[in-house]
């Protein structure tokens, strides 16, 4: 049977050359790295390695990578880490209402430990606009946190200008790119940004490693307590085979980005056009352009996206949506909803989110096999007169 | 996730549709996800003749929905206001957890459609 995998966002499998280069660190040479023995010290070198593997995908020096068991703890990381070094300087922090439930869910632990949040709104592109944040900006506002591409509906955002509002501000800026790294071009630097994170799984690398980056001189408490790892700022034994994954994973993006980004670009736009042209009353989430390059994201008037997803799935193609049917919480997207989508468009989400697997005859296939599956469940809906 | 007869129901659903001068009809809306179901039935010598559905859900909506319908086609008003919600989801051979307020849908828009026709039914004699 066919199978097209149509959901990178949400993980991507290894890349050949990630898992020939971790296979050494789990038999041959497992030793620890902090151990003083040449195979304690390989593996150190192995781990410094991919620091600077990392380091060099965003631009910043080895030493502002911490590795983390993955995006989730990177995020925790900084906005706790941040938020615990930093209380008496202030105590409010702002997020974008669109942030991954990695921020968003440890932003408002942090509220109920009796910090001040303050949720950003968004337009109906998903842009987190400069003037929401100034307004939003208070003397004792510490921390922002603005995710760079979006998950769901994969608006960029313009983090440039958000950062400089938060510096004038006296407040550090973290941004999730989680999305975007290996991408599209992601350099602290230009993206003036204190944190950042990102994961290993998202970029054909392993799952359960990611990295936070810190800018040289940002206070950040220790996220976990124990042996002097991480120069003290993550406790616990590497994961060496993971870091090394995650560092080769790196180098490749780093390498094959630009030309994978027109690609996918292309394939993306022709999969948005193709849809929007045979499926009436179809929405495209997000920016129109600035968007995740292969990130397609649609609402289908009248219809339910877990049906949608169980019948493209039954032809072969895997895909996500933010319906509140396949939610778990049975809560439709808090993204589509904060964008100012109704409950019932929400309800007939779907992503679709190309990498290097997809070809052109793949997405000639879904444009193929989607419209019968709309027309099919519209025919069942109540709401479709 | 899916049992194979929920899948069955729902890649097959019997009984989709709207019936021409249907006896009764019973809409419900999931105030759970916000998810709909509208149930029409025609109604011969008190057994229900005919019974056709639509609904705007997830599989097991859609699902419970058709195993009501076949459940109840042919079938006395009086059987067909037995049927709960528990036993459409037995039917189906069972729901996950988190999809069992699905089947209230299904059941409580059958019963809707039966009392929807009584009261009609009442009020012309
Ligand atoms: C924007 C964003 N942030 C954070 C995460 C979490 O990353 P991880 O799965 O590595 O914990 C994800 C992925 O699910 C994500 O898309
Ligand atoms: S109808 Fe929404 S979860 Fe089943």
């Amino acid at each position: 049977m066919v199978k097209v995998y149509l959901d990178h966002s949400a993980t991507t499998p290894m890349h050949e050359e990630v898992l020939k280069a971790m296979n050494p660190y789990f038999v041959d040479r497992f030793g620890n790295p902090s151990s003083i023995y040449l195979l304690g010290q390989e593996a150190r070198q192995a781990v410094e390695h991919a620091r600077s593997q990392v380091a060099d995908l965003i631009n910043c020096s080895a030493g502002e990578i911490i590795f983390t068991a993955g995006g989730t703890e990177a995020d925790n990381h900084a906005l706790i880490g941040y938020a615990l070094a930093n209380k008496d300087k202030g105590r409010h922090i702002i997020v974008s209402s669109i942030e991954h439930h990695a921020v968003l869910e440890t932003a408002e632990f942090l509220a109920k430990q009796g910090f001040d949040l303050t949720l950003l709104p968004v337009d109906n592109q998903g842009t987190v606009h400069p003037d929401y944040l100034k307004e939003a900006m208070r003397p004792d506002t510490i921390l922002v946190s603005i995710m760079h591409g979006n998950n769901e509906v994969g608006t960029i955002q313009p983090i440039q200008e958000l950062a400089e509002i938060a510096h004038q501000g006296g407040a550090v800026f973290h941004t999730d790119a989680v999305q975007t790294v290996g991408k599209i071009p992601v350099d602290v630097k230009d993206l003036n940004v204190d944190m950042l994170s990102l994961s290993g799984h998202k970029i054909y690398g392993p799952k359960g490693i990611g990295s936070l980056y810190v800018r040289k001189g940002t206070r950040v408490a220790s996220f976990m307590h124990g042996g002097g790892q991480e120069r003290r700022r993550r406790a616990g034994t590497e994961n060496v085979p993971g870091i090394v994954g995650l560092g080769c994973a790196a180098e490749i993006a780093r390498q094959e980005m630009a030309q994978e980004a027109k690609r996918l670009q292309h394939l993306a736009e022709k999969l948005i056009k193709g849809i929007l042209q045979s499926i009436p009353d179809t929405y495209l989430t997000g920016h129109p352009h600035n968007r995740i390059p292969g990130h397609v994201s649609v609402c289908f008037k009248y219809v339910e996206g877990e049906s949608i997803l169980l019948m493209l799935d039954h032809m072969g193609v895997m895909a996500s949506s933010g319906s509140a049917c396949t939610s778990g919480s049975l809560e439709p997207s808090h993204v589509l909803l904060a964008m100012g989508y109704p409950h019932e468009i929400a309800h007939g989400s779907l992503r679709l989110t190309l990498g290097k697997s997809n070809t052109e005859e793949q997405v000639d296939y879904v444009l193929e096999v989607l419209p019968p599956i709309i027309e099919r469940l519209r025919a069942m809906s109540p709401l479709m007169k | 996730m899916y049992s194979a007869k929920v899948m069955d129901h729902f890649m097959n659903p019997r009984n989709v549709g709207e019936i021409e001068h249907a006896d009764g009809i019973g809409e419900v809306g999931n105030p759970v996800c916000g998810d709909i179901m509208h149930i029409e039935i025609k109604v011969q010598d008190n057994v229900i003749d005919d019974i056709k559905f639509k609904t705007f859900g997830c599989a097991a909506a859609i699902a419970t929905s058709s195993m009501v319908t076949e459940m109840v086609k042919g079938k006395t008003l009086e059987e067909a206001e037995k049927v709960t919600n528990r036993l459409v989801a037995e039917a189906l051979d069972g729901l996950p957890p988190q999809k069992m307020h699905c089947s209230n849908l299904a059941a409580d828009a059958l019963h809707q459609a039966i009392q929807d026709y009584l009261s009609k039914s009442r009020s012309a004699e």
